[in-house]
C-alpha cells in the first residue's frame, strides 16, 4: 500500500506519522514543495525575534526521524491529478503513483489588487524564505509598514519591534483582528501594539508603492505617504488547490471534504488548509485554516486511509494571539448568535472576557489578558454540556469560565 | 502497569499542599499560580476537587505542537521545554485546559507526574492525590469524565502505543 501525501506542513506531518503507527508495512512518500526542511510556519514569529533558529521551526528534528519512520521525502509541487490512474504529476515532470493520497497542500498569501507590491522589499511572512528576507531588510532603525493587521501581522508584530524597526501597521478594517476581536478588544489591542513602540493605522488603505530607489513610498488612503525599507503584506490567504483542477472533484475555496475527510474522488483525501469541511460551530462548510483543525484532520484522514473508520466533528474555530505581550484568544461563534452574553471588560488591567450563549449552552468567547486554563472554553463549546446553573453565575462572572467547566464536566 | 495519579476529591481538604510542592518542584519557587495541579474550590457545594492533566489517550496537545516539543514517554505528555518556542496553541487546543502559559519562563507547563515520582501526591496529606497503578483504582472513570468533552469519535478501534 502507498500513501502519497502532498505538503510537508504540519498536516502531512503528522498525517505521516499516524499512517506509520498504524501500518508498519506500508509505504509513504511526503512531498515538500518549498525545499525546505519540514517546517511549521507557526514558529516563524519566533525566528524573527531571535528566539530559535530554522531548525528550531522544523517539525521533527533531527531530520532522520523520517528515515527512521521509512517516511521518503520528495522535493516537488504537484502540477496535475490524474484521480482515474492514480497518478500525481509534479512541476518537474515526474509522474507519482499512488494507492491513497493525501492533499494537504495548504494555503499561500493573497497579494491584494495594490500597485506596485512587488520587488525585493515587499514580502509576505508565509515562508522561510521570506522569512529570511524579512531579517534581511528589517534592521534596528529600518521603516518597516506591515500591511494587515489579521492573524499573521499580529503575530509577526512583536517580533518587529523588537527587532528595532520603526513599525507601522496599516489595517484596512475599523480594528486589529477584526476576523476574530470584536470593537472593544481590538480596541484594547490596538492601544497596546501603541504603548508597545508601533504606529497603528485602522481604516486606511494602502493605495499605491513606489520604489524610488533608496526607500518605497507607501500611498495611504489618508494622503500620507509612508517611507519604508521593508513592506509586510499580510492580508489573508487563499487554498492551494489549483494542480486539481479539471478532475472534477468538489470544491469551493477548499476541497470539500466529509467527517472522514474523504473528497468526492476516490481514495483521495485532504486536510488542513486546502481543505474545507464541517464546521462545529456553523454546521456549514468552511476552511478554517488553523493549526489544531489542520492536524487534527490530518490524524482523521490517516486512521481511515488505514483502513479504520474516524470522523471527526470538532472543527472549531479557535485562535490564541500574543501581540507583543498581550494575549488574546477566540472560540466558536465569538460574535454570538442572539442568545445572552457574558462581559467582563476591566480596561485598567488589559482584560476583556466576552461570553456568548445560546440558550443553555456556551457556544462562543473571545478574551483578552485571560489565558488560565482557556483550553476550558473549548471544552465546554465543544461538548454542548448544559450549564444549568452556570449560566447565571457565567453571566455575573464570566472569568469563573475554568471552574464552570470543571464542576459540569465531572458531574456529567 | 500502568501508574497514573489517581484524585479522589471526597479527602481534598484544600490545604493546597499539592499546588506548592509542584510550583517547587518545577520552578525550585512556592508560587501557586505557576502549579500544573489546581485545586478548584466548589464552596457552595462544600467540595475540593485537585484538578490536572489525564495524560489523555487523545494527547491534543502533542499533536497540535507545531514543533515537536510534547512527546509521549511513556504514555506521558512532556513539554520540552528547550524546543516549545510558546505559541502557546497547545493551550487552545486541550479542551481540559490542563497545558497552560507560564509567563514567567515563556514557555507552556502541563503535567509531567515529575517523571515518575509526582510531588503533588507525596505533598498530599490525606490520600486525595495517590500515584498508583490505575488498574486497581479508579482511574478510568476519572478520565472518563474528563473526557466527556471528546465529541470526535474515538476512530480506528484501540490505537497501539504511540510511536515516540
Amino acid at each position: 500500500m502507498h500513501h502519497l501525501i502532498i505538503g510537508a506542513g504540519p498536516a502531512g506531518v503528522r498525517s505521516a506519522e499516524m499512517l506509520r503507527r498504524l501500518d508498519p508495512a506500508c509505504e509513504i512518500t511526503l512531498i515538500d514543495g518549498e525545499g525546505e526542511a519540514p517546517y511549521s510556519r507557526m514558529a516563524i514569529p519566533y525566528l524573527l525575534e531571535g528566539k530559535i533558529d530554522e531548525k528550531g521551526t522544523w517539525i521533527h528534528r533531527p531530520l532522520e526521524f523520517y528515515s527512521e519512520h521509512r517516511i521518503a521525502l520528495v522535493r516537488g509541487r504537484a502540477e496535475a491529478l490524474d484521480a482515474a490512474a492514480k497518478k500525481v504529476r509534479l512541476q518537474d515532470g515526474t509522474e507519482l503513483a499512488y494507492d491513497r493520497l493525501l492533499v494537504c497542500t495548504g494555503a499561500r498569501p493573497i497579494k491584494p489588487p495594490v500597485p506596485g507590491l512587488e520587488g525585493e522589499r515587499v514580502r509576505h511572512c508565509w515562508t522561510l524564505e521570506d522569512a529570511r528576507a524579512i531579517m534581511e531588510h528589517a534592521q534596528p532603525g529600518s521603516d518597516v509598514v506591515l500591511m494587515g493587521a489579521g492573524f499573521i501581522g499580529c503575530i509577526i508584530l512583536e517580533s518587529l519591534i523588537r527587532r528595532g524597526v520603526k513599525l507601522t501597521v496599516v489595517e484596512v478594517e475599523d480594528r486589529m483582528v477584526p476576523r476574530m476581536l470584536d470593537e472593544v478588544a481590538g480596541t484594547m489591542l490596538k492601544q497596546w501594539t501603541e504603548r508597545a513602540g508601533a504606529r497603528v493605522l485602522t481604516s486606511t488603505a494602502v493605495e499605491e508603492v513606489e520604489d524610488t530607489g533608496s526607500k518605497l513610498r507607501v500611498k495611504l488612503s489618508s494622503g500620507e505617504t509612508l517611507p519604508a525599507d521593508l513592506l509586510v503584506v499580510a492580508t489573508g490567504v487563499t487554498s492551494n488547490i489549483e494542480f486539481m483542477d479539471g478532475t472534477g472533484v468538489e470544491k469551493r475555496a477548499g476541497i470539500i471534504v466529509n467527517a472522514r475527510m474523504e473528497t468526492s474522488l476516490p481514495d483521495v483525501w485532504a486536510a488542513g488548509d486546502c481543505a474545507e469541511g464541517c464546521d462545529f460551530s456553523t454546521g456549514d462548510l468552511n476552511t478554517l485554516a488553523i493549526q489544531p483543525v489542520a492536524v487534527e484532520q490530518a490524524i482523521t484522514a490517516a486512521k481511515n486511509m488505514a483502513g479504520g473508520n474516524a470522523e471527526y466533528h470538532c472543527a472549531l474555530p479557535m485562535n490564541i494571539l500574543d501581540t507583543a505581550g498581550l494575549i488574546t484568544t477566540s472560540f466558536g461563534r465569538h460574535e454570538g448568535v442572539g442568545g445572552e452574553r457574558a462581559v467582563l471588560h476591566n480596561a485598567d488591567e488589559w482584560r476583556y472576557i466576552r461570553l456568548e450563549f445560546d440558550e443553555d449552552t456556551l457556544v462562543g468567547a473571545q478574551t483578552a489578558g485571560h489565558v488560565n486554563m482557556v483550553g476550558c472554553i473549548r471544552g465546554l463549546i465543544q461538548s454542548r454540556i448544559p450549564l444549568r446553573g452556570w449560566k447565571e453565575r457565567l453571566l455575573k462572572h464570566p472569568e469563573r469560565v475554568a471552574e464552570a467547566y470543571v464542576d459540569l464536566a465531572r458531574e456529567a | 502497569m500502568e501508574m497514573a495519579l489517581v484524585i479522589d476529591p471526597g479527602k481534598c481538604t484544600a490545604c493546597r499542599q499539592c499546588e506548592l510542592a509542584c510550583s517547587y518542584r518545577h520552578t525550585g519557587e512556592f508560587n501557586p499560580s505557576r502549579s500544573r495541579i489546581v485545586v478548584f474550590d466548589f464552596h457552595t457545594k462544600g467540595r475540593f476537587v485537585p484538578y490536572t492533566c489525564t495524560q489523555c489517550d487523545q494527547a491534543w496537545c502533542q499533536q497540535v505542537c507545531p514543533v515537536g516539543a510534547i512527546t509521549n514517554e511513556n504514555g506521558v505528555k512532556v513539554v520540552h521545554e528547550d524546543i516549545c518556542v510558546g505559541c502557546k496553541v497547545c493551550t487552545i487546543a486541550c479542551p481540559f485546559g490542563t497545558v497552560n502559559y507560564d509567563p514567567a519562563s515563556g514557555k507552556v507547563i502541563k503535567c509531567d507526574l515529575c517523571g515518575g515520582d509526582p510531588a503533588c501526591a507525596a505533598a498530599c496529606p490525606t490520600e486525595a492525590i495517590v500515584y498508583t497503578d490505575i488498574s486497581v483504582q479508579g482511574f478510568e472513570k476519572m478520565r472518563k469524565w474528563a473526557e466527556r468533552v471528546d465529541t470526535a469519535p474515538q476512530a480506528g478501534g484501540d490505537l497501539p502505543p504511540a510511536a515516540h
